[in-house]
């Protein structure tokens, strides 16, 4: 494999993964509300339209609130969780591991099913906050990861030190752990907020019609046609989760966090 | 009692042991070296003072203070890691001020302290700096200070400058001893390094395979080793197994020397370190204890020279200075002289 | 350094992720279960019973054409992906760290893309006004713009875009950590580049490669939207077929029983990727 064949092959990938994107983004700026690719005249009305249209503004709230409370309860689900499993040795918390990951390798459309029977027979069906709780729980297994790594990633003197030095359990968590994890914590909130902005499914079974979401409303839309607005949202949720990805990258050490060996070992 | 008392203390993990039933007593302000190859169980002994481990039987006791189920946050101890363990998110002086911090000490108090343990490792005017940015050294100084922050009544260190290089590694060692002198605080330091242990210790304790072999001060573990094990782990030495033919008369390959200190009858082993071998030409009248060898080379290293001979089969080695070195080169027939005084009995 | 648990205090830690995990994991899970028994009244929802019906429905020619298809396409997307994304994720691994980390947040960020959002991508890149076929009449390679979906081909290209990121980040810690010596090695003893990627890197991870194929397969059956909006309702697939029972059809008993088979289906993949995997390890 030459350096061309290379710079060939994954520069096709990157064209491929890119087309689709590129054509949005084009028919996204078209003047006109007619889906035309290469655009006619160019305009930013339709991302206007995200912020001053009631309809799409109140799906990206919707979106919005749902993101960050589901992430946050991500997180608290699975901080105690990841910590109980670094710090003891009990084989029976493998089952509530299992637990966690399970959301994310089983086909979304079942946990979403789950969700739809569950908030019934429970009679919440259709109440704005089952849809925080369903992606809370349908997201935990991200920062279940990232928190798990941030865990090992911990040297293990650090908490021995800290115990000769007099700190208890609780108070190495506090001023030796927490802070030593702080980027995974992140992480996995960022991770598990890209992911609740774009999910539709589970979204769809728990509030599907009481509450929009930024994909519902896509989804919606799209059975009755073309709606420039939904380019324009389509741009907006790629840059994001640039944007998001791209910090994890910048502060963090993204590599390592998809399962890289870490480059700079180096120095112990 | 005063000091730190192992009492039938053995340790096993899982179907391993890893100390096997041990009782040791380290006296107070002594500086005491756990000295072994690696895998020893030193290492353990040291985790089981600090409350790392727990004895699986027998007790430990301090000041006659049964210390064996203390958790480890209770018992104060200073304690330096071979990693250091230094804190990454905390600067130098926050690493050092993390015991008193826990303790709810005030922020005026605590810079107080930061100062004055920071000018009695020769940092002063590092508390700000990021614990990144130090040097090998300076590592070990911000973790010897933080380990003392609490004065505690023992120090403990894990092989605690196997990180450095040889050279920093000696200034280091004396500087350790000094600081120890200063304070009088007991100290315990885990070591695979018998130079280093030699340099620093009031105190020797060899190990191997889980098993204290002897405690001694180190020029007595060098002179007067108790067995086969301490003797060829400290230093090199010629060890010589034979029978004992009358009082005081051991029969070894070769022929019969005078060793003191043999037992009534049976086998017995001796060790004499090299630079106690006398070699000398044949010509001379073979006295008693004197037996024939053969040179099979030798090494001049400047400062001292090796004469590596074979005797009755044996490979012996004898140290000599350049000055008074023998007129002899190899394959030359040679007298073999060893000394009663030096001849150790280091067991059957 | 892990200790055993001692006293409530440290089982409190867990009872909570356990506690949620179980009301909102397994109980809507045993629901959807107990559901799939419950028998189903029109016009209503469903009403508690004990019936077989709906498991006995599938049974039928019409949703074993749907099974063997959605399984069909499944292992055709994962196929496609992993001759892709292996050679692909191999060269990513060798590049530097920056070039790594640039194309490990673009992917991340095609991943987390809603599968309306991709759906929506490719019927426009593939749309008759928009599409990509403009492009070829613009190259004088057509006659005259043409839509190319709905159809399998869209459908089976929608898929291969979703799963892609997912093949390549699933790859990327075995390929990171694979020994470099390995490749050199087969340098020295004067294998081509290519021939020690095949001789080497391939056999090296086979199964790596396996437990992959079997990961993207289970990803690409759980594709719910991509079918429905790129292809004709010939080509929906079995996640498709449960959301319309579900929310058009209103027929939950039978989406619930779909489900269950579906997770039968999907848990019994997983843990021969599981036990794939763990071989590696072992060696």
């Amino acid at each position: 494999m030459s350096t061309f064949m290379i710079r060939l092959f994954m520069g096709a990938m990157a064209l491929f993964l890119a087309a689709p994107l590129a054509v949005v983004a084009g028919v996204s700026v078209n003047e006109r509300k007619s889906l035309s690719f290469p655009p006619q005249g160019f305009s930013l009305e339709w991302y206007a339209q995200i912020f001053t249209d009631p309809g799409w503004r109140g799906a990206l709230v919707n979106s919005f609130g749902v993101a960050v409370g589901a992430s946050l309860l991500s997180v608290i689900v699975a901080f105690p969780l990841a910590w109980f499993l670094w710090r003891y040795h009990a084989p029976w918390a493998r089952i509530v591991q299992i637990l966690g990951l399970a959301p994310f390798i089983l086909p979304p459309v079942i946990t979403a099913l789950g969700f739809l029977s569950f908030w019934s027979m429970a009679g919440f069906y259709g109440q704005p906050w089952t849809v925080v709780i369903s992606h809370g729980i349908f997201f935990v297994t991200l920062p279940l990861v990232t928190l798990t790594l941030g865990f090992e990633a911990v040297d293990d003197s650090l908490v021995e030190a800290a115990a000769t030095m007099g700190a208890d359990d609780r108070t190495i968590l506090r001023t030796v752990i927490f802070p030593l994890i702080v980027p995974y914590i992140i992480s996995g909130l960022a991770f598990a907020f890209v992911l609740s902005l774009n999910e539709y499914i589970v979204a769809y079974m728990a509030v599907g019609f009481t509450v929009e979401t930024l994909p519902i409303k896509i989804f919606n839309s799209l059975r009755y046609g073309y709606t420039p607005t939904m380019a324009s949202v389509t741009v907006v949720f790629v840059v994001l989760a640039v944007l998001v990805f791209g910090l994890i990258a910048r502060f963090g050490d993204l590599p390592r966090l998809l399962g890289a060996w870490r480059d700079d070992d180096g120095d112990r | 009692m005063s000091g730190l008392v192992f009492d039938a203390v053995e340790k096993q993990f899982g179907a391993f042991t890893a100390i096997s039933e041990t009782t040791l007593t380290i006296p107070q302000g002594k500086f005491v070296c756990l000295l072994g190859p690696s895998g020893c169980g030193k290492t353990t002994l040291l985790r089981m003072i600090a409350g790392l481990e727990s004895p699986t039987r027998g007790r430990i006791l301090l000041d006659g203070r049964d210390i064996t189920r203390l958790p480890v946050h209770k018992r104060d101890f200073g304690m330096v890691f071979q990693s250091l363990a230094l804190f990454p998110h905390l600067s130098v002086g926050e690493n050092v001020a993390y015991p008193l911090r826990i303790r709810g000490t005030g922020k005026a108090d605590c810079f107080k302290a930061v100062q004055r343990l920071l000018d009695l490792v020769q940092l002063p005017d590092m508390a700000n700096r990021p614990v990144s940015k130090l040097s090998g050294g300076q590592r070990q100084r911000v973790a010897i200070a933080r380990a003392l922050a609490l004065s505690p009544q023992l120090f403990l260190l894990d092989e605690p400058l196997s990180a450095l290089d040889a050279k920093l590694r000696e200034s280091m060692q004396i500087e350790l001893k000094q600081l120890q002198r200063k304070l009088g605080i007991t100290t315990i330091v885990v070591t695979h390094d018998q130079r280093e242990a030699m340099t620093m210790a009031d105190l020797v304790v060899v190990m191997s395979e889980g098993k204290v072999h002897q405690v001694a001060p180190p020029v007595e573990i060098y002179r007067r080793p108790r067995d086969a094990f301490v003797a060829g782990f400290i230093g090199m030495t010629n060890l010589l197994k034979g029978r004992v033919a009358a009082p005081g008369r051991l029969a070894v390959a070769g022929g019969i020397l005078a060793v003191p200190g043999l037992p009534a009858t049976g086998e017995a082993s001796i060790s004499v370190r090299p630079e106690n071998v006398q070699v000398g030409k044949m010509t001379q009248a073979n006295g008693d204890g004197d037996l024939e060898g053969r040179v099979s080379y030798i090494r001049d290293l400047g400062a001292s020279i090796e004469i590596y001979l074979e005797v009755a089969g044996e490979q012996i080695v004898a140290v000599c200075s350049p000055y008074n070195r023998p007129d002899i080169t190899d394959g030359d027939s040679v007298r073999v002289h060893f000394p009663p005084d030096d001849c150790v009995v280091v067991g059957a | 350094m892990r200790i055993k648990p001692r006293n409530a205090s440290d089982y409190a830690l867990i009872a909570f992720p356990a506690g949620m995990l179980a009301l909102f994991f397994v109980v809507p899970f045993g629901i959807m279960i107990t559901v799939s028994f419950f028998q189903r009244v029109q016009g209503a929802f469903y009403e508690p019973a004990f019936v077989l019906e709906n498991y006995a429905r599938f049974l039928s020619m019409f949703f074993a054409g749907i099974l063997g298809f959605s399984l069909g396409l499944a292992a055709l997307v994962a196929v496609i992906c992993v001759i892709l994304a292996f050679p692909f994720t191999y060269m990513l691994t060798r590049q530097s760290r920056r070039v790594q980390v640039v194309w490990l947040v673009f992917l991340l960020s095609v991943l987390s893309l809603s599968e309306v959002l991709i759906g929506f991508g490719w019927s426009t890149l593939l749309s008759r006004t928009a599409g990509i076929t403009n492009l070829f009449v613009a190259l004088g390679l057509m006659e005259t713009p043409m839509s190319l979906t709905p159809g399998f081909g869209a459908v089976l290209t929608g898929m291969v875009y979703q799963a892609f990121p997912y093949t390549v980040l699933v790859l990327y810690p075995a390929l990171s950590r694979l020994d470099p010596t390995l490749v050199e090695a087969a340098r020295t003893l004067g294998s081509s580049p290519a021939r020690s990627f095949f001789n080497v890197i391939v056999p090296a991870l086979r199964n790596s490669i396996v437990s992959t194929l079997i990961m993207v397969f289970v990803f690409a059956l759980g594709c719910y939207l991509l079918p429905q909006l790129l292809g004709r309702p010939s080509q929906w697939t079995l996640s498709v077929l449960i959301t319309d029972q579900a929310i058009y059809q209103s027929n939950m008993p039978f989406a619930a029983a779909m489900a269950v088979f579906l997770v039968l289906v999907s848990l019994s993949f997983v843990a021969l990727a599981l036990l794939v995997g763990k071989r590696e390890h072992t060696g």
